[in-house]
């Protein structure tokens, strides 16, 4: 019996050419690193232009050195009584102990959302409640309520990451399909089985978009959140530097802000990725 | 394929010396719909022991699914009951192993732990589990794939996890719904003769649902046609085609053997008297 692929080694043409093939397209396929990084350069050069041949004044947009210089500056803590790597530290702190707790209190209420009618009774209209609203619309009564001390920006933030991460679970824990259930309770599994060892799992790929949206929506509300009587922040610094009109120290964290919640985006994906390969498979 | 002798892995602890039955008495099942009950099964009778390989047949809405979901304690019966080992079951539980048309297996699982499954959830060690779990997929010809996930095995092999996991919490009696519905027509002939061997290798009963009527008459000990409106037992078959293969008949020449088609005609007549005329 001759196998027909080695007639297809056989006329394939020698050497380092590739051989002719065929495939379906998708739409959208293939690497856009190119229009990236064409992107990112124009914009930047628009900016270097517009700034050097001064179609802009520098209050309203500084040449991209007056960033670097206020980087240099900010690094050295000349602008406050704060380097940046500590305005850095302070924000960091903040955002990932309510992104920690927004994720331990927010999953396990998701779940419970999404099998049981009692919670989502009771948790439901809350959450649907208070979720379109702005954070600083709020912002004033956590102030009255929990003062002007970190646990008001904490918490702050915790219910603008809690409500992403909820939400995402219980429609996680909606995603068990109606067989793996029954499968899993002809194998015995009790309730609480049924949650940890079929739920959970199962709602685990939407958990982590959920996780990815809160920790975006964490540094969205961060500046918010430091506005009020804090000490040092990416947040405070930017809305000091405004009040000062420094515009070039605003360009600066905004940059330093964005750097780092898409180094995040990034990291969750990858993690993504690597911990739910088997997402969209089943 | 050579057929693994099972010992009983002692498993659950010491089961009883008589030998397995089910028993469905008298069973009822009425939905309620917009304009008023709609009855599911009505009266049904049914009787396995060991060695049963039972197949039911019929047109959609005859209440084979219905059935099943009530043996395997997925649904409540409106009247009547179903015994398992004598005793009245009306929640699932692991004597009752279950293999769906699809989506069952838990995707972030490889394929030892998602068959070793039903063992996790009653604390046997690592090991222990893992012992068994090989020892079902080697039942099911899946040796060497323990490390694999889920999603990168094809259908056929998909469904052949989920026999080995129904097998795996040994249970008194296998329920299978449509199982092998989605696969291609190659793949369902083979997985059926390695279900035949399965079975003759267990002795487990088993319930089978299957539109399929080669499929029904090729695996059946017992068939029952079932029919629609209300869903009801219209006729019961003993059949041997199986048995003929396990004796090493060739599965095509069952097949095409005039007894054979001569079946497949009588159950094909059986299904369409009951569901109207066929659809011209």
């Amino acid at each position: 019996m001759t196998s027909p692929s080695i007639d297809v080694i056989e006329h394939a043409p020698s050497g380092k050419q590739k051989p002719k093939t065929t495939r379906y397209r998708r739409l959208g396929e293939g690497s856009a690193v190119a229009a990236t990084l064409v992107s990112i350069s124009s914009l930047l050069g628009l900016w270097w232009v517009s700034t050097h041949l001064g179609w802009v004044k520098p209050l309203f947009l500084p040449k991209p050195e007056a960033i670097w210089t206020a980087f240099l500056q900010a690094s050295d803590g000349e602008l406050d009584n704060h380097t940046l790597w500590g305005h850095f530290l302070w924000s960091m702190g903040r955002v990932f102990s309510a992104f920690l707790l927004a994720a331990i209190v927010g999953i396990p209420v998701g779940i419970a959302m999404g099998v049981s009618r009692l919670a989502r009774g009771v948790l439901d209209p809350p959450i649907e409640f208070y979720r379109p609203l702005p954070p600083l619309a709020y912002l004033p009564l956590m102030i009255i309520w929990f003062g002007i001390g970190e646990t008001a920006k904490i918490i702050l933030l915790f219910l603008a990451i809690f409500a992403p991460i909820t939400l995402s679970a219980r429609s996680g824990a909606k995603s068990v399909s109606q067989e793996q259930v029954q499968a899993a309770r002809s194998m015995g599994a009790s309730g609480l089985q049924l949650i940890r060892f079929v739920v959970f799992p199962a709602a685990v790929p939407d958990i982590l978009v959920g996780l990815r949206i809160g920790m975006g929506v964490g540094w969205t509300t961060l500046v918010a959140a430091e506005m009020v009587a804090a000490d040092a922040g990416l947040g405070k610094m930017v809305f000091n530097a405004s009040n000062f009109l420094r515009t070039d120290v605003v360009i600066l964290g905004i940059l330093v802000i964005g750097l780092v919640a898409y180094a995040f985006e990034t990291f969750l994906r990858l993690f993504e990725a690597w911990a739910v390969p088997w997402k969209g498979s089943l | 394929m050579s057929i693994v002798a099972t010992e009983r892995t002692g498993f659950p602890a010491q089961r009883d010396a008589a030998p397995d039955t089910l028993q469905v008495e008298n069973l009822s099942v009425r939905y309620a719909t917009g304009d008023g009950n709609m009855v599911a099964l009505s009266n049904i009778e049914l009787s396995m022991a060991a060695g049963d390989f039972v197949v039911a047949i019929g047109a959609s809405g005859c209440g084979k699914t219905t059935l099943l979901s009530v043996m395997a304690g997925f649904l409540e019966a409106t009247e009547g009951q179903v015994r398992v080992n004598g005793r009245v079951t009306s929640q699932p539980g692991a004597d009752r192993g279950v293999v769906f048309q699809r989506n069952a297996l838990m995707p972030w699982l490889n394929v030892v732990d998602n068959v070793a499954f039903g063992l996790k959830l009653r604390g046997l060690s690592k090991r222990e589990r893992h012992d068994i779990a090989s020892e079902k997929l080697g039942l099911v010809g899946l040796s060497g794939f323990e490390g694999r996930m889920i999603y990168e095995l094809s259908g056929g092999m998909q469904q052949r996890v989920g026999i080995a996991r129904a097998l795996a919490c040994d249970p008194s009696v296998l329920l299978l719904d449509e199982p092998f519905a989605a696969l291609d027509a190659f793949t369902r002939e083979q997985i059926q003769e390695l279900l035949l061997e399965v079975w003759s290798a267990t002795e487990k009963m088993v319930f089978f649902i299957t539109h399929s009527v080669e499929e029904a008459l090729f695996l059946a000990t017992r068939l029952i046609v079932m029919t629609p409106r209300p869903g009801r037992i219209e006729k019961t078959y003993q059949l041997d085609f199986g048995r003929r293969f396990l004796a090493g008949r060739d599965a095509r020449g069952i097949k095409s053997a005039s007894d054979f088609i001569q079946w497949r005609e009588t159950i094909l007549n059986d299904i369409h008297q009951d569901a109207g005329r066929p659809i011209r």
